[in-house]
């Protein structure tokens, strides 16, 4: 055992180079180029992954140039998810969008970010521009109440329609249950009797 | 009764006079139909999981369908949010119960990058070896149920005979048929039993043979062929729009497969070459899963062949168990046991997006820790979750029964793509 256990784990303690080379900042170099206004902020993730954080309303141009440049060819349509950074030490704006897109001429994942308030969570939707976009926006709809406009079919997916509220933000309770058939009270030996939250 | 026959203006009477019916009669007459709706599903046997599928049906056609998912949602994230890093483990074995391996690994890799640490080399070879063997069991899996809905039962129990030999390998290696657990943070949780790699070289054996066997039995099976050729046909374009992935990319000719791409643990070293279909329809899609067991098969075995000897999990009890000849006897065992078991692993704040070649696909993580011991985001991309979107794209304007096959070959699993 080299490393003393009762340290918490720092942060030096490992470098990301140990895993690989960083990753490539290509495909975002040349966003940052054609659009310097759409780019927010660019970091670099600790295992070495690039990120640029978008504006929200410059995404549909910035995901269209990464598609259609002749050197970047991001067609590959990865996923789409949300961040409720309400606990996070950096907590304004409340809301984060990821996207992850694929290149096969580049064989790289590209990763971009959208930072939307609570107020206003809306962003354009990219469903006319990738249709594998459309099941992952009504996903981000359906847990974190995040609206993309234009989107042809924003409804929920994996809940049901008379579902209240949005379950991943961190202010929905872990046990709030929303039962549409009324749950009997059960004698739950490790939580206490009875159901909890709406029943 | 005579009145029931004079719906005739004319008083002809074809029960009567004997007379062949006048044109424009009855039974000239085109048949009024109209659009019928019916329900596949949550709980229809050739769905394989819990899908509705809303179908809209002009006869035998399909005019709009409208799957509905989220009958077998568990509220996967909202649970790894408040469990410790290894406490997710057992929550990502049921994200796709037939390759519980992969979904563990692809995650404990992830933590990896996110944590910056390099595991021992033979944990890289037993995670390869594991990966391999859940992804021939995925695939037997599903090659097997697409014979046995095309009407052919014998291929199916000769894919359950290799998947149960396969099984009881893995349960051997890892304590459990199914949900898995296996792997830790840092490496593996336990090593290969002894005199186990003999049993899995006369499993693959016999595993080959069941293939040969199937193959004859499908491959060139009038009905399989007809019904499976030129159905559920996507072109390349529309899957990559899509986000498709794994077997049923490659079955439209695309050769991307993350193993040779940006070759993970200690995949570079073995010899194995990605299968690539040409017409994206749902009999090559079979030829690539057919052809993927059989890579696999070879991996495992050169996996065996040049396993080193070595550690299987990092030597840092701030990550890994202490062994437990050292909880038992130290008092700085003791400690490191505890605070590893009551506050988890602390992986340091950052974010990182990894992805692993999961049996139907990129399966891809992001995960985003606030260093409390606790995962504070776990997106998991689920590689069946874009498959089954591009589903009505595929079927529509197609006939009903053409349903049944591209369901069963882009084996879209309802544990994952529900969450």
């Amino acid at each position: 055992m080299t490393p003393p256990f009762w340290a918490p784990y720092k942060a030096a303690d490992s470098s990301p180079s140990v895993i690989g080379s960083p990753l490539s900042t290509f495909a975002l170099d040349r966003v940052s180029a054609h659009f310097p206004e759409a780019v927010v902020e660019r970091y670099v993730d600790r295992a070495g992954g690039a990120w640029a954080v978008i504006h929200p309303d410059s995404l549909p141009k910035v995901a269209a140039f990464l598609k259609n440049d002749a050197e970047l060819e991001f067609k590959l349509f990865g996923s789409i998810d949300g961040v409720d950074r309400l606990h996070l030490a950096e907590s304004d704006p409340r809301f984060e969008v990821v996207y992850f897109l694929y290149s096969f001429k580049r064989h790289e994942h590209v990763r971009l970010k959208v930072r939307v308030s609570e107020h206003q969570p809306v962003i354009p939707s990219l469903a006319t521009l990738y249709r594998g976009a459309n099941w992952w926006e009504r996903l981000t709809f359906d847990f974190y109440g995040i609206r993309f406009e234009g989107h042809p079919d924003l409804r929920r997916i994996l809940l049901y329609d008379e579902f209240q509220g949005h379950p991943l933000r961190k202010d929905y309770a872990l046990r709030d249950r929303q039962p549409l058939i009324p749950e009997r009270p059960i004698k739950d030996i490790f939580r206490g009797p009875g159901t909890s939250g709406h029943s | 009764m005579a009145d029931s026959h004079t719906f005739d203006a004319k008083g002809h009477n074809p029960d009567t006079d004997g007379s062949l019916p006048p044109e424009g009669s009855e039974l000239e007459a085109h048949l009024q139909s109209k659009h019928m709706v019916i329900n596949m599903g949550p709980s229809h046997p050739a769905t394989h999981g819990t899908v509705r599928l809303k179908v809209e049906l002009d006869g035998e056609t399909i005019v709009k369908i409208d799957p509905e998912i989220g009958f077998l949602h568990r509220g996967f994230q909202k649970s790894c949010e408040n469990v410790t890093w290894t406490q997710c483990l057992p929550y990502t074995d049921r994200l796709n119960y037939l390759s519980a391996m992969m979904n563990n690994f692809g995650f404990l890799n992830a933590v990896e990058k996110l944590i910056g640490l390099e595991i021992p080399e033979r944990a890289q070879y037993i995670r390869v070896i594991g990966s391999e063997l859940h992804r021939l069991t995925d695939h037997l899996t599903c090659v097997g149920a697409t014979g046995l809905e095309m009407g052919g039962f014998a291929p199916f129990l000769y894919g359950m005979e290799a998947r149960e030999l396969i099984q009881d390998r893995v349960t051997e290696l890892t304590g459990a048929r199914l949900t898995t657990s296996f792997g830790r943070v840092g490496g593996i949780n336990r090593d290969l039993p002894e005199g186990w790699a003999d049993k899995v070289h006369k499993t693959l054996t016999r595993t080959e043979e069941l293939l040969v066997e199937m193959d004859g039995l499908l491959t060139r099976n009038r009905i399989f062929v007809d019904r499976t050729k030129n159905t559920g046909v996507i072109s390349a374009e529309d899957a990559i729009d899509y986000g498709w992935t794994g077997p049923a990319l490659r079955a439209c000719g695309i050769d991307h497969d993350l193993r040779k791409a940006h070759p993970y643990w200690v995949y570079e070293r073995f010899n194995f070459s990605v299968a690539v279909g040409e017409h994206g329809d749902n009999y090559d899609r079979y030829l690539v899963r057919m052809e993927e067991m059989r890579q696999s098969i070879s991996i495992i075995r050169q996996a065996l062949e040049t396993i080193p000897a070595g550690p299987i999990i990092v030597d840092d009890w701030r990550i890994a168990l202490p062994p437990k000849p050292e909880v038992y006897g130290t008092i700085e065992g003791v400690m490191a046991h505890f605070k590893l078991v009551m506050e988890g692993i602390q992986v340091p704040p950052g974010e990182c997006y990894d992805a692993t070649e999961a049996s139907n696909g990129e399966l891809g993580w992001y995960l985003v820790s606030d260093g409390r011991g606790r995962p504070y985001k776990v997106h998991v991309r689920a590689p069946g979750f874009p498959v089954l979107a591009a589903v009505p794209h595929i079927i529509e304007g197609k006939m009903l029964a053409d349903l049944i096959p591209t369901f069963d070959t882009i084996n879209m699993i309802g544990g994952e793509v529900e969450q």
